[in-house]
Protein backbone atom coordinates (compact mmCIF):
# COMPACT_ATOMS: atom_id res chain seq x y z
CA UNK A 1 0.00 0.00 0.00
CA UNK A 2 1.18 3.51 -0.83
CA UNK A 3 2.20 5.73 2.05
CA UNK A 4 0.91 9.26 2.52
CA UNK A 5 3.85 10.78 0.70
CA UNK A 6 2.95 8.80 -2.42
CA UNK A 7 -0.78 9.40 -1.95
CA UNK A 8 -0.18 13.15 -1.78
CA UNK A 9 0.67 12.95 -5.49
CA UNK A 10 -2.96 12.01 -6.18
CA UNK A 11 -3.97 15.52 -5.07
CA UNK A 12 -3.10 18.02 -7.79
CA UNK A 13 -3.34 21.10 -5.57
CA UNK A 14 -0.03 20.21 -3.92
CA UNK A 15 1.76 20.36 -7.27
CA UNK A 16 0.07 23.55 -8.43
CA UNK A 17 2.60 26.33 -8.88
CA UNK A 18 0.33 29.23 -7.94
CA UNK A 19 -0.36 27.59 -4.56
CA UNK A 20 3.28 27.88 -3.54
CA UNK A 21 4.18 30.87 -1.42
CA UNK A 22 7.68 32.29 -1.77
CA UNK A 23 8.75 28.89 -3.02
CA UNK A 24 7.25 27.15 0.01
CA UNK A 25 5.10 24.11 -0.66
CA UNK A 26 1.51 24.06 0.54
CA UNK A 27 1.03 22.31 3.87
CA UNK A 28 -2.65 21.74 4.37
CA UNK A 29 -3.76 20.96 7.92
CA UNK A 30 -7.40 21.98 7.80
CA UNK A 31 -9.10 18.82 6.59
CA UNK A 32 -11.68 18.89 9.39
CA UNK A 33 -12.94 22.01 7.67
CA UNK A 34 -12.74 20.66 4.14
CA UNK A 35 -10.46 18.10 2.49
CA UNK A 36 -8.41 18.43 -0.67
CA UNK A 37 -9.64 16.56 -3.75
CA UNK A 38 -7.83 13.82 -5.66
CA UNK A 39 -7.43 14.01 -9.43
CA UNK A 40 -10.03 11.26 -9.92
CA UNK A 41 -12.73 13.38 -8.26
CA UNK A 42 -11.92 16.42 -10.38
CA UNK A 43 -11.90 14.27 -13.51
CA UNK A 44 -15.27 12.69 -12.65
CA UNK A 45 -16.85 16.13 -12.44
CA UNK A 46 -15.42 17.37 -15.73
CA UNK A 47 -16.22 14.01 -17.37
CA UNK A 48 -19.84 14.37 -16.42
CA UNK A 49 -20.07 17.80 -17.99
CA UNK A 50 -18.16 16.66 -21.05
CA UNK A 51 -19.82 13.31 -21.68
CA UNK A 52 -23.12 12.95 -19.80
CA UNK A 53 -24.51 16.39 -19.02
CA UNK A 54 -28.29 16.24 -19.06
CA UNK A 55 -30.97 16.61 -16.42
CA UNK A 56 -31.84 13.43 -14.61
CA UNK A 57 -35.00 11.39 -14.12
CA UNK A 58 -37.54 12.49 -16.73
CA UNK A 59 -35.44 12.60 -19.89
CA UNK A 60 -36.45 10.10 -22.55
CA UNK A 61 -33.29 10.52 -24.57
CA UNK A 62 -30.11 8.48 -24.10
CA UNK A 63 -28.00 11.24 -22.59
CA UNK A 64 -30.50 11.87 -19.79
CA UNK A 65 -30.79 8.15 -19.15
CA UNK A 66 -27.03 7.93 -18.88
CA UNK A 67 -26.93 10.81 -16.38
CA UNK A 68 -29.77 9.26 -14.39
CA UNK A 69 -28.05 5.88 -14.20
CA UNK A 70 -24.79 7.45 -13.07
CA UNK A 71 -26.59 9.58 -10.48
CA UNK A 72 -28.50 6.62 -9.06
CA UNK A 73 -25.28 4.57 -9.09
CA UNK A 74 -23.75 7.05 -6.66
CA UNK A 75 -26.76 6.63 -4.42
CA UNK A 76 -26.17 2.86 -4.44
CA UNK A 77 -22.47 3.38 -3.81
CA UNK A 78 -23.26 5.66 -0.87
CA UNK A 79 -25.65 3.08 0.58
CA UNK A 80 -22.94 0.42 0.35
CA UNK A 81 -20.36 2.81 1.82
CA UNK A 82 -22.30 3.25 5.07
CA UNK A 83 -24.03 -0.14 4.82
CA UNK A 84 -27.55 1.24 4.51
CA UNK A 85 -30.32 -1.32 3.96
CA UNK A 86 -31.38 0.08 0.58
CA UNK A 87 -30.33 2.98 -1.70
CA UNK A 88 -33.74 4.57 -1.04
CA UNK A 89 -32.49 5.38 2.43
CA UNK A 90 -29.95 7.83 0.97
CA UNK A 91 -31.05 11.42 0.37
CA UNK A 92 -28.79 13.91 -1.37
CA UNK A 93 -28.67 17.38 0.13
CA UNK A 94 -26.28 20.32 -0.19
CA UNK A 95 -24.31 19.50 2.94
CA UNK A 96 -24.63 18.14 6.48
CA UNK A 97 -26.19 21.38 7.67
CA UNK A 98 -28.98 21.06 5.13
CA UNK A 99 -29.42 17.38 5.98
CA UNK A 100 -29.90 18.25 9.66
CA UNK A 101 -32.22 21.13 8.81
CA UNK A 102 -34.24 18.77 6.62
CA UNK A 103 -34.74 16.57 9.66
CA UNK A 104 -35.42 19.50 11.97
CA UNK A 105 -38.17 20.78 9.67
CA UNK A 106 -39.75 17.40 8.97
CA UNK A 107 -39.17 15.19 11.99
CA UNK A 108 -39.18 18.23 14.28
CA UNK A 109 -42.45 19.55 12.90
CA UNK A 110 -44.21 16.22 12.94
CA UNK A 111 -42.97 14.55 16.09
CA UNK A 112 -41.77 17.13 18.59
CA UNK A 113 -44.51 18.34 20.89
CA UNK A 114 -44.66 20.70 23.83
CA UNK A 115 -42.49 19.54 26.78
CA UNK A 116 -40.74 16.90 24.68
CA UNK A 117 -36.97 16.82 24.98
CA UNK A 118 -34.16 16.74 22.46
CA UNK A 119 -30.69 15.81 23.64
CA UNK A 120 -27.48 17.13 22.08
CA UNK A 121 -23.96 17.18 23.47
CA UNK A 122 -21.58 20.02 24.22
CA UNK A 123 -19.39 18.68 21.43
CA UNK A 124 -21.85 19.57 18.69
CA UNK A 125 -20.99 21.77 15.75
CA UNK A 126 -23.41 24.69 15.46
CA UNK A 127 -25.04 22.78 12.59
CA UNK A 128 -26.23 20.09 14.99
CA UNK A 129 -27.23 22.55 17.70
CA UNK A 130 -28.87 25.63 16.19
CA UNK A 131 -31.54 23.75 14.14
CA UNK A 132 -32.61 21.95 17.35
CA UNK A 133 -32.64 25.19 19.33
CA UNK A 134 -35.12 26.46 16.75
CA UNK A 135 -37.26 23.32 16.92
CA UNK A 136 -37.61 23.48 20.70
CA UNK A 137 -38.43 27.19 20.47
CA UNK A 138 -41.15 26.57 17.89
CA UNK A 139 -42.58 23.62 19.77
CA UNK A 140 -42.09 24.80 23.35
CA UNK A 141 -40.01 21.69 23.90
CA UNK A 142 -36.72 21.44 25.82
CA UNK A 143 -33.12 21.08 24.78
CA UNK A 144 -30.95 18.95 27.08
CA UNK A 145 -27.19 18.90 26.80
CA UNK A 146 -24.71 16.13 27.58
CA UNK A 147 -21.75 17.92 29.20
CA UNK A 148 -18.16 17.01 28.47
CA UNK A 149 -15.65 15.86 31.05
CA UNK A 150 -12.15 17.19 31.64
CA UNK A 151 -10.79 14.62 29.17
CA UNK A 152 -12.98 16.14 26.40
CA UNK A 153 -15.24 13.09 26.21
CA UNK A 154 -19.01 13.19 26.80
CA UNK A 155 -20.12 12.55 30.36
CA UNK A 156 -22.05 9.33 29.87
CA UNK A 157 -23.33 9.20 33.46
CA UNK A 158 -24.98 12.54 32.83
CA UNK A 159 -26.36 11.28 29.55
CA UNK A 160 -28.09 8.35 31.22
CA UNK A 161 -29.49 10.75 33.79
CA UNK A 162 -31.00 13.24 31.34
CA UNK A 163 -32.35 10.55 29.03
CA UNK A 164 -36.01 10.06 29.88
CA UNK A 165 -39.36 9.01 28.41
CA UNK A 166 -39.70 12.67 27.37
CA UNK A 167 -36.65 12.35 25.11
CA UNK A 168 -37.77 12.17 21.50
CA UNK A 169 -34.44 12.60 19.74
CA UNK A 170 -30.75 12.37 20.56
CA UNK A 171 -28.63 14.34 18.07
CA UNK A 172 -25.00 13.46 18.59
CA UNK A 173 -21.75 13.89 16.70
CA UNK A 174 -19.66 10.82 15.92
CA UNK A 175 -16.47 12.87 16.14
CA UNK A 176 -15.91 16.32 17.59
CA UNK A 177 -14.57 18.84 15.12
CA UNK A 178 -12.80 20.66 17.94
CA UNK A 179 -11.18 17.86 19.96
CA UNK A 180 -11.45 14.93 17.55
CA UNK A 181 -13.24 12.97 20.28
CA UNK A 182 -14.93 9.81 19.03
CA UNK A 183 -18.19 9.42 20.90
CA UNK A 184 -19.52 6.07 22.26
CA UNK A 185 -22.28 5.83 19.66
CA UNK A 186 -23.38 2.26 20.41
CA UNK A 187 -23.99 3.00 24.07
CA UNK A 188 -25.78 6.26 23.23
CA UNK A 189 -28.02 4.65 20.63
CA UNK A 190 -28.93 1.57 22.67
CA UNK A 191 -29.85 3.64 25.70
CA UNK A 192 -31.92 6.07 23.60
CA UNK A 193 -33.84 3.25 21.92
CA UNK A 194 -34.72 1.78 25.31
CA UNK A 195 -36.56 5.04 25.99
CA UNK A 196 -38.11 5.00 22.51
CA UNK A 197 -36.07 8.00 21.42
CA UNK A 198 -34.59 8.18 17.95
CA UNK A 199 -30.94 8.97 17.27
CA UNK A 200 -29.37 11.21 14.65
CA UNK A 201 -25.64 10.77 14.23
CA UNK A 202 -23.80 13.75 12.74
CA UNK A 203 -21.07 11.89 10.91
CA UNK A 204 -19.52 14.87 9.11
CA UNK A 205 -16.16 14.51 10.84
CA UNK A 206 -15.84 10.74 11.00
CA UNK A 207 -17.24 9.58 7.66
CA UNK A 208 -13.92 9.85 5.80
CA UNK A 209 -11.82 8.53 8.69
CA UNK A 210 -13.54 5.42 10.01
CA UNK A 211 -15.88 2.81 8.61
CA UNK A 212 -19.54 3.68 9.08
CA UNK A 213 -22.05 0.86 9.41
CA UNK A 214 -25.45 2.40 10.05
CA UNK A 215 -27.10 -1.00 10.45
CA UNK A 216 -24.60 -2.23 13.01
CA UNK A 217 -24.86 1.10 14.85
CA UNK A 218 -28.64 0.93 14.50
CA UNK A 219 -28.79 4.73 14.31
CA UNK A 220 -32.01 6.13 12.89
CA UNK A 221 -30.48 8.98 10.93
CA UNK A 222 -26.93 9.70 9.80
CA UNK A 223 -25.50 12.74 8.00
CA UNK A 224 -22.26 13.50 6.19
CA UNK A 225 -20.74 15.97 3.74
CA UNK A 226 -18.92 15.10 0.53
CA UNK A 227 -16.46 17.96 0.85
CA UNK A 228 -15.03 16.56 4.09
CA UNK A 229 -14.63 13.19 2.34
CA UNK A 230 -12.27 14.16 -0.51
CA UNK A 231 -15.31 14.98 -2.66
CA UNK A 232 -16.59 18.30 -3.96
CA UNK A 233 -18.52 20.94 -2.03
CA UNK A 234 -22.28 21.17 -2.44
CA UNK A 235 -23.17 17.54 -1.72
CA UNK A 236 -24.43 16.24 1.60
CA UNK A 237 -26.12 13.03 2.62
CA UNK A 238 -28.96 12.22 4.93
CA UNK A 239 -29.44 8.56 5.72
CA UNK A 240 -32.68 7.57 7.38
CA UNK A 241 -34.30 4.24 8.11
CA UNK A 242 -36.78 3.48 5.36
CA UNK A 243 -39.91 3.41 7.50
CA UNK A 244 -38.92 6.63 9.26
CA UNK A 245 -38.33 8.50 6.00
CA UNK A 246 -41.63 7.26 4.60
CA UNK A 247 -43.40 8.74 7.61
CA UNK A 248 -41.86 12.23 7.26
CA UNK A 249 -43.44 15.08 5.31
CA UNK A 250 -41.42 16.68 2.49
CA UNK A 251 -39.03 19.51 3.35
CA UNK A 252 -38.94 21.42 0.08
CA UNK A 253 -41.61 21.45 -2.57
CA UNK A 254 -41.46 21.76 -6.33
CA UNK A 255 -40.16 19.79 -9.25
CA UNK A 256 -39.04 16.17 -9.05
CA UNK A 257 -40.49 15.47 -5.59
CA UNK A 258 -44.02 14.85 -6.85
CA UNK A 259 -46.05 11.90 -8.06
CA UNK A 260 -48.71 14.02 -9.70
CA UNK A 261 -49.72 17.66 -9.63
CA UNK A 262 -53.12 19.17 -10.34
CA UNK A 263 -53.78 22.89 -10.29
CA UNK A 264 -54.65 23.13 -6.60
CA UNK A 265 -53.15 20.02 -5.03
CA UNK A 266 -50.30 17.56 -5.40
CA UNK A 267 -49.31 14.07 -4.44
CA UNK A 268 -45.73 13.56 -3.35
CA UNK A 269 -43.22 10.97 -4.46
CA UNK A 270 -41.77 8.29 -2.21
CA UNK A 271 -38.37 8.69 -0.51
CA UNK A 272 -35.71 9.53 -1.45
CA UNK A 273 -37.13 11.62 -4.33
CA UNK A 274 -39.71 13.14 -1.98
CA UNK A 275 -36.83 14.98 -0.29
CA UNK A 276 -34.94 16.00 -3.41
CA UNK A 277 -36.94 18.85 -4.90
CA UNK A 278 -35.40 20.61 -7.88
CA UNK A 279 -32.38 19.73 -9.97
CA UNK A 280 -29.69 18.42 -7.64
CA UNK A 281 -25.95 19.02 -7.83
CA UNK A 282 -25.52 16.24 -10.41
CA UNK A 283 -21.93 17.10 -11.31
CA UNK A 284 -20.98 17.27 -7.63
CA UNK A 285 -22.66 13.94 -6.94
CA UNK A 286 -20.59 12.35 -9.73
CA UNK A 287 -17.51 13.76 -8.01
CA UNK A 288 -18.71 12.38 -4.69
CA UNK A 289 -19.05 8.94 -6.29
CA UNK A 290 -15.40 9.16 -7.35
CA UNK A 291 -14.42 10.22 -3.83
CA UNK A 292 -16.09 7.12 -2.40
CA UNK A 293 -14.23 4.99 -4.96
CA UNK A 294 -10.99 6.64 -3.91
CA UNK A 295 -11.58 6.03 -0.20
CA UNK A 296 -12.60 2.43 -0.91
CA UNK A 297 -9.46 1.92 -2.96
CA UNK A 298 -7.17 3.19 -0.21
CA UNK A 299 -9.23 1.50 2.48
CA UNK A 300 -10.08 2.58 5.99
CA UNK A 301 -7.29 0.40 7.35
CA UNK A 302 -4.68 2.61 5.67
CA UNK A 303 -6.53 5.82 6.52
CA UNK A 304 -6.88 4.88 10.18
CA UNK A 305 -3.27 3.77 10.43
CA UNK A 306 -2.07 7.03 8.93
CA UNK A 307 -4.37 9.06 11.21
CA UNK A 308 -3.13 7.22 14.27
CA UNK A 309 0.53 7.42 13.32
CA UNK A 310 0.33 11.10 12.52
CA UNK A 311 -1.70 11.89 15.64
CA UNK A 312 0.89 10.21 17.87
CA UNK A 313 3.73 11.91 16.06
CA UNK A 314 2.07 15.33 16.18
CA UNK A 315 1.26 15.01 19.89
CA UNK A 316 4.86 14.07 20.62
CA UNK A 317 6.37 16.89 18.55
CA UNK A 318 3.89 19.57 19.61
CA UNK A 319 4.30 18.67 23.27
CA UNK A 320 7.97 19.58 23.00
CA UNK A 321 7.05 23.22 22.31
CA UNK A 322 7.24 25.37 25.40
CA UNK A 323 3.93 26.89 26.49
CA UNK A 324 1.72 24.76 24.28
CA UNK A 325 -1.46 23.27 25.63
CA UNK A 326 -3.12 20.45 23.70
CA UNK A 327 -6.85 19.94 23.98
CA UNK A 328 -7.11 16.26 23.13
CA UNK A 329 -9.03 13.27 24.44
CA UNK A 330 -7.34 9.99 25.47
CA UNK A 331 -5.51 8.45 22.49
CA UNK A 332 -8.00 5.58 22.03
CA UNK A 333 -10.83 8.08 21.55
CA UNK A 334 -8.88 10.57 19.43
CA UNK A 335 -9.46 11.39 15.79
CA UNK A 336 -7.21 13.24 13.32
CA UNK A 337 -7.76 16.61 15.03
CA UNK A 338 -5.58 18.49 17.50
CA UNK A 339 -6.74 21.75 19.05
CA UNK A 340 -4.22 23.77 20.99
CA UNK A 341 -3.41 27.08 22.56
CA UNK A 342 0.09 28.51 22.64
CA UNK A 343 1.11 30.76 25.52
CA UNK A 344 -1.00 33.90 25.40
CA UNK A 345 -0.88 34.22 21.64
CA UNK A 346 -4.25 34.68 20.02
CA UNK A 347 -4.98 31.73 17.66
CA UNK A 348 -5.54 34.19 14.79
CA UNK A 349 -2.01 35.45 15.23
CA UNK A 350 -0.69 31.88 15.30
CA UNK A 351 -2.55 31.06 12.07
CA UNK A 352 -1.31 34.25 10.41
CA UNK A 353 2.32 33.45 11.21
CA UNK A 354 1.90 29.89 9.93
CA UNK A 355 0.28 31.22 6.78
CA UNK A 356 3.51 33.06 6.01
CA UNK A 357 5.10 29.62 5.78
CA UNK A 358 2.20 28.43 3.58
CA UNK A 359 0.81 26.26 6.38
CA UNK A 360 -3.00 26.21 6.57
CA UNK A 361 -4.46 25.69 10.03
CA UNK A 362 -7.76 26.83 11.46
CA UNK A 363 -8.08 29.34 14.25
CA UNK A 364 -11.31 30.38 15.86
CA UNK A 365 -14.27 28.93 17.66
CA UNK A 366 -14.73 26.15 15.06
CA UNK A 367 -18.49 26.71 15.00
CA UNK A 368 -18.61 25.62 18.63
CA UNK A 369 -19.05 28.85 20.56
CA UNK A 370 -20.77 27.35 23.63
CA UNK A 371 -17.81 24.98 23.96
CA UNK A 372 -15.28 27.83 23.83
CA UNK A 373 -17.28 29.65 26.47
CA UNK A 374 -17.12 26.62 28.71
CA UNK A 375 -13.36 26.40 28.23
CA UNK A 376 -13.06 30.10 29.01
CA UNK A 377 -11.10 30.85 25.85
CA UNK A 378 -12.20 32.80 22.78
CA UNK A 379 -10.69 30.41 20.30
CA UNK A 380 -8.22 27.62 19.71
CA UNK A 381 -5.78 26.87 16.93
CA UNK A 382 -6.48 23.54 15.31
CA UNK A 383 -4.63 21.21 13.01
CA UNK A 384 -6.47 18.36 11.35
CA UNK A 385 -5.24 15.96 8.76
CA UNK A 386 -6.04 13.39 6.12
CA UNK A 387 -4.31 10.84 3.98
CA UNK A 388 -2.09 13.40 2.19
CA UNK A 389 -0.42 14.64 5.39
CA UNK A 390 3.04 13.49 6.38
CA UNK A 391 5.29 13.73 9.46
CA UNK A 392 7.27 16.43 7.57
CA UNK A 393 4.13 18.59 7.60
CA UNK A 394 4.11 18.34 11.38
CA UNK A 395 7.84 19.14 11.63
CA UNK A 396 7.43 22.29 9.53
CA UNK A 397 4.40 23.31 11.58
CA UNK A 398 6.37 22.96 14.81
CA UNK A 399 9.20 25.11 13.38
CA UNK A 400 6.67 27.74 12.40
CA UNK A 401 5.05 27.67 15.84
CA UNK A 402 8.43 28.32 17.42
CA UNK A 403 8.73 31.29 15.08
CA UNK A 404 5.38 32.58 16.36
CA UNK A 405 6.61 32.39 19.95
CA UNK A 406 9.66 34.46 19.00
CA UNK A 407 7.56 37.11 17.27
CA UNK A 408 5.10 37.63 20.09
CA UNK A 409 7.37 37.18 23.09
CA UNK B 1 4.70 42.08 3.31
CA UNK B 2 4.74 41.12 6.94
CA UNK B 3 1.68 42.10 8.95
CA UNK B 4 3.57 41.88 12.21
CA UNK B 5 5.72 44.95 11.69
CA UNK B 6 7.87 46.33 14.49
CA UNK B 7 5.36 49.09 15.14
CA UNK B 8 2.41 46.71 15.40
CA UNK B 9 4.32 44.42 17.73
CA UNK B 10 5.49 47.36 19.82
CA UNK B 11 1.93 48.58 20.38
CA UNK B 12 0.82 45.01 21.08
CA UNK B 13 3.55 44.28 23.60
CA UNK B 14 3.67 47.74 25.20
CA UNK B 15 0.16 49.05 24.74
CA UNK B 16 -0.38 52.76 25.27
CA UNK B 17 -3.53 53.91 27.06
CA UNK B 18 -4.55 50.44 28.15
CA UNK B 19 -6.66 50.11 31.28
CA UNK B 20 -9.67 51.58 33.02
CA UNK B 21 -10.55 55.28 32.96
CA UNK B 22 -12.20 56.12 36.29
CA UNK B 23 -13.31 59.58 35.20
CA UNK B 24 -14.61 58.47 31.81
CA UNK B 25 -17.75 60.25 30.66
CA UNK B 26 -18.67 57.55 28.19
CA UNK B 27 -17.55 54.14 26.99
CA UNK B 28 -18.71 51.34 24.72
CA UNK B 29 -17.78 47.77 23.91
CA UNK B 30 -17.69 45.97 20.60
CA UNK B 31 -16.94 42.34 20.06
CA UNK B 32 -16.18 40.12 17.17
CA UNK B 33 -17.75 36.76 17.94
CA UNK B 34 -15.79 35.16 15.12
CA UNK B 35 -12.52 35.36 16.99
CA UNK B 36 -13.62 36.35 20.46
CA UNK B 37 -12.03 39.79 20.27
CA UNK B 38 -13.53 42.26 22.73
CA UNK B 39 -12.60 45.94 22.85
CA UNK B 40 -13.98 48.65 25.10
CA UNK B 41 -13.09 52.26 24.46
CA UNK B 42 -13.32 54.65 27.42
CA UNK B 43 -13.49 58.38 26.73
CA UNK B 44 -13.42 61.49 28.83
CA UNK B 45 -15.06 64.36 26.97
CA UNK B 46 -14.52 67.89 28.29
CA UNK B 47 -15.31 71.37 27.08
CA UNK B 48 -12.24 73.20 25.90
CA UNK B 49 -11.84 76.23 28.16
CA UNK B 50 -10.74 78.48 25.31
CA UNK B 51 -13.03 77.49 22.49
CA UNK B 52 -15.92 76.04 24.49
CA UNK B 53 -15.96 73.08 22.12
CA UNK B 54 -16.17 69.50 23.35
CA UNK B 55 -12.95 67.54 23.08
CA UNK B 56 -11.63 64.13 24.03
CA UNK B 57 -9.24 64.78 26.88
CA UNK B 58 -8.54 61.16 27.78
CA UNK B 59 -8.99 57.85 25.97
CA UNK B 60 -8.16 54.33 27.07
CA UNK B 61 -9.07 50.85 25.92
CA UNK B 62 -9.71 47.53 27.64
CA UNK B 63 -10.09 44.18 26.05
CA UNK B 64 -8.56 41.11 24.67
CA UNK B 65 -7.85 39.84 21.25
CA UNK B 66 -5.28 39.28 18.58
CA UNK B 67 -2.23 41.45 18.04
CA UNK B 68 -3.94 43.39 15.28
CA UNK B 69 -6.99 44.32 17.34
CA UNK B 70 -4.94 45.26 20.39
CA UNK B 71 -2.38 47.32 18.51
CA UNK B 72 -5.12 49.03 16.54
CA UNK B 73 -7.03 49.96 19.71
CA UNK B 74 -3.91 51.33 21.35
CA UNK B 75 -2.96 53.39 18.30
CA UNK B 76 -6.50 54.70 17.97
CA UNK B 77 -6.67 55.96 21.55
CA UNK B 78 -3.61 58.10 20.85
CA UNK B 79 -5.30 59.45 17.77
CA UNK B 80 -8.53 60.25 19.62
CA UNK B 81 -7.06 62.44 22.31
CA UNK B 82 -7.50 66.11 21.43
CA UNK B 83 -10.14 65.48 18.79
CA UNK B 84 -13.74 66.70 18.85
CA UNK B 85 -16.59 64.17 18.67
CA UNK B 86 -17.37 65.45 15.17
CA UNK B 87 -13.83 64.76 14.03
CA UNK B 88 -14.06 61.24 15.36
CA UNK B 89 -17.31 60.64 13.48
CA UNK B 90 -15.36 61.35 10.31
CA UNK B 91 -12.68 58.70 10.88
CA UNK B 92 -13.29 55.85 8.43
CA UNK B 93 -12.36 52.17 8.37
CA UNK B 94 -9.93 53.10 5.61
CA UNK B 95 -8.23 55.59 7.94
CA UNK B 96 -7.65 52.78 10.44
CA UNK B 97 -6.06 50.62 7.76
CA UNK B 98 -3.81 53.51 6.80
CA UNK B 99 -2.91 54.05 10.45
CA UNK B 100 -1.85 50.40 10.81
CA UNK B 101 0.03 50.47 7.49
CA UNK B 102 -0.01 46.70 7.01
CA UNK B 103 -1.78 44.49 4.49
CA UNK B 104 -5.06 43.51 6.16
CA UNK B 105 -6.83 40.47 4.76
CA UNK B 106 -10.64 40.52 4.69
CA UNK B 107 -10.71 38.01 7.54
CA UNK B 108 -8.68 40.30 9.80
CA UNK B 109 -10.39 43.55 8.84
CA UNK B 110 -12.91 43.20 11.61
CA UNK B 111 -10.11 42.86 14.19
CA UNK B 112 -8.56 46.09 13.00
CA UNK B 113 -11.67 48.27 12.95
CA UNK B 114 -13.36 46.94 16.09
CA UNK B 115 -11.88 49.77 18.19
CA UNK B 116 -13.15 52.51 15.88
CA UNK B 117 -16.65 51.12 16.01
CA UNK B 118 -16.47 50.98 19.81
CA UNK B 119 -15.31 54.62 19.92
CA UNK B 120 -18.14 55.78 17.67
CA UNK B 121 -20.65 53.77 19.70
CA UNK B 122 -19.36 55.42 22.88
CA UNK B 123 -20.07 58.81 21.32
CA UNK B 124 -23.58 57.98 20.09
CA UNK B 125 -24.56 56.32 23.33
CA UNK B 126 -23.28 59.05 25.63
CA UNK B 127 -25.87 60.76 27.68
CA UNK B 128 -28.27 57.87 27.14
CA UNK B 129 -29.82 56.25 30.18
CA UNK B 130 -27.58 53.21 30.17
CA UNK B 131 -24.49 55.39 30.15
CA UNK B 132 -25.42 57.30 33.32
CA UNK B 133 -23.45 54.84 35.42
CA UNK B 134 -19.67 55.20 35.35
CA UNK B 135 -17.75 52.91 33.02
CA UNK B 136 -16.64 49.71 34.75
CA UNK B 137 -13.04 48.83 35.40
CA UNK B 138 -11.13 46.57 33.04
CA UNK B 139 -11.48 42.88 33.60
CA UNK B 140 -8.21 41.05 33.34
CA UNK B 141 -8.66 38.84 30.34
CA UNK B 142 -6.26 36.94 28.18
CA UNK B 143 -6.39 36.37 24.47
CA UNK B 144 -5.90 32.67 24.76
CA UNK B 145 -3.83 30.70 27.23
CA UNK B 146 -4.86 27.61 29.11
CA UNK B 147 -8.46 26.51 28.97
CA UNK B 148 -10.31 26.23 32.24
CA UNK B 149 -10.48 22.88 33.95
CA UNK B 150 -13.93 21.55 33.22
Amino acid sequence: MKDSKALKKDFPIFATKSVKKDGKELIYLDSASTTQKPESVITAITDYYKTSNANIHRGIYTLSEKATIQYEDVRKKTATFINAGTPEEIIFTRNTTEAINLLAYTFGEKHIKQDDEIIVSELEHHSNLVPWQEVVKRKKAKLKVIPIKSDYTPDMDEYHKILSPKTKLVAITSMSNVFGTKTPLKEIIEAAHKKNALVLVDGAQSAAHQKTDVQALNCDFFTMSSHKMLGPTGVGILYGKKELLADLPPFMFGGDMIKSVSQYDSEYADPPVKFEAGTPNIGGIMGFGAALDYINKIGFKTIEENDKKLFEYAVKKLSEIEGINLLIPPADKAGPVISFTLKDIHPHDIAAVLDQDNICIRAGHHCAQPLMEKLGIPATARISFHIYNTPEDIDKTCDSLKKAIKIFE
Amino acid sequence: MDIYTEIILDYYKNPRNEGPLPDATTCAKEDNPLCGDKIRINLKIEKDKKTGKEKISKATFCGKGCAISQASASMLTEKLIGKTPKEIEKITDEDIKKMLNIPISPAREKCAILCLHAAKKALTERGSAKKSAPCPGCKKETASGRPKRI
